[in-house]
């Protein structure tokens, strides 16, 4: 008898580590997320439904225990949760017409802090990333080096770039050698 | 860098996050299954290549996702003014010519 083989899930970022003094990157932990689609007129019930205002301004986000609903285009958002939701489940309660496709395997993220995380972050980003016109809370859908990234600023000196599972490892070096750099 | 005004983001971003579409204002026939392969051929194929001022199609594809339009000069990449899908194509004495730069506020990054 052959002895039983279980296979364990591995994060791609899992025990990754890089940065320099002033930015840190740390893989996120694990966590559930929607890609939402919706009218305007379906905004009102998927607000209630998922707990949480879905911002309908441009560049925004809304947090609420631990779930963040993040704008990215006019009819588009990314929700994420930390406590491991079911998101599908409780955006399908709202009765409003939506599309909500479970993308928590799709993405991974890299959490990038410290004074100068945004000069590591545009070292492969064109946005700009000063807390006046990216302030805390502010969000957008862009490219980090060849890769689309979703940046998320939590804090005026930590940003949370949600990035594709495929992605993850090119992200995280290249923000890694940004990061060094920063320091120089 | 060019920068370009994205009018659902609302705000001027850089040319990375962009992708072309082509000219804009082009009306599908709705008769499709009945004009001759002539008439196809003009509507989907034959374009003016204007040396100056077009209007294009641009998508803000690693952005919002959104396509919106925009009045373009070809031969100075100048970007007059960004519109969004749907909206009818701005009359150019509106931006051209009109000396009044601080009027296009928002196709400032167009010289960079
Ligand atoms: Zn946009």
């Amino acid at each position: 008898m052959s002895d039983l083989m279980q296979a364990t899930r591995r994060g791609v970022l899992d025990g990754m580590h890089g940065g320099s003094a002033v930015a840190r990157l740390t893989p996120a932990a694990p966590a559930s997320r929607i890609s939402l689609r919706a009218p305007a007129a379906s905004v009102e019930a998927l607000s209630g439904a998922l707990a949480v205002a879905l911002p309908v301004k441009p560049k925004t986000s809304a947090s609420a225990n631990g779930r963040h609903a993040l704008w990215i285009g006019p009819d588009e958002w990314l929700i994420i949760d930390e406590s491991g939701a079911d998101l599908v489940a409780e955006a399908g309660k709202s009765g409003a017409l939506h599309s909500a496709a479970d993308v928590s395997h799709r993405n991974t993220a890299v959490i990038v802090s410290g004074p100068k995380a945004d000069v590591a972050i545009n070292a492969g980003c064109p946005q700009d990333l000063s807390l006046a016109i990216f302030p805390v809370g502010a969000c957008s859908r862009t490219l980090v080096g060849k890769a689309e990234v979703v940046l998320y600023r939590t804090a005026a000196d930590t940003f949370r770039v949600e990035v594709w599972r495929s992605f993850a490892a090119y992200v995280f070096g290249l923000i890694a050698e940004g990061a060094e750099d920063a320091a120089l | 860098m060019l920068l370009i005004y994205c009018p659902y983001c609302e705000e001027e971003r850089n040319e990375l996050e962009f992708r072309n579409g082509g000219d804009a204002h082009i009306a599908r026939p709705t008769n499709i299954a009945d004009i001759t392969d002539e008439e196809f051929e003009e509507y989907f194929f034959i374009r003016q290549n204007p040396k100056g001022l077009i209007y294009e199609r641009w998508r803000h594809v690693h952005g919002c996702g959104k396509f919106f339009n925009a009045a373009r000069d070809t031969v100075s990449d100048r970007f007059y003014l960004s519109y969004k899908a749907g909206e009818p194509k701005p009359d150019p004495a509106t931006f051209l010519n009109n000396g009044n730069e601080s009027a296009l506020n928002k196709d400032k990054g167009a010289s960079k």
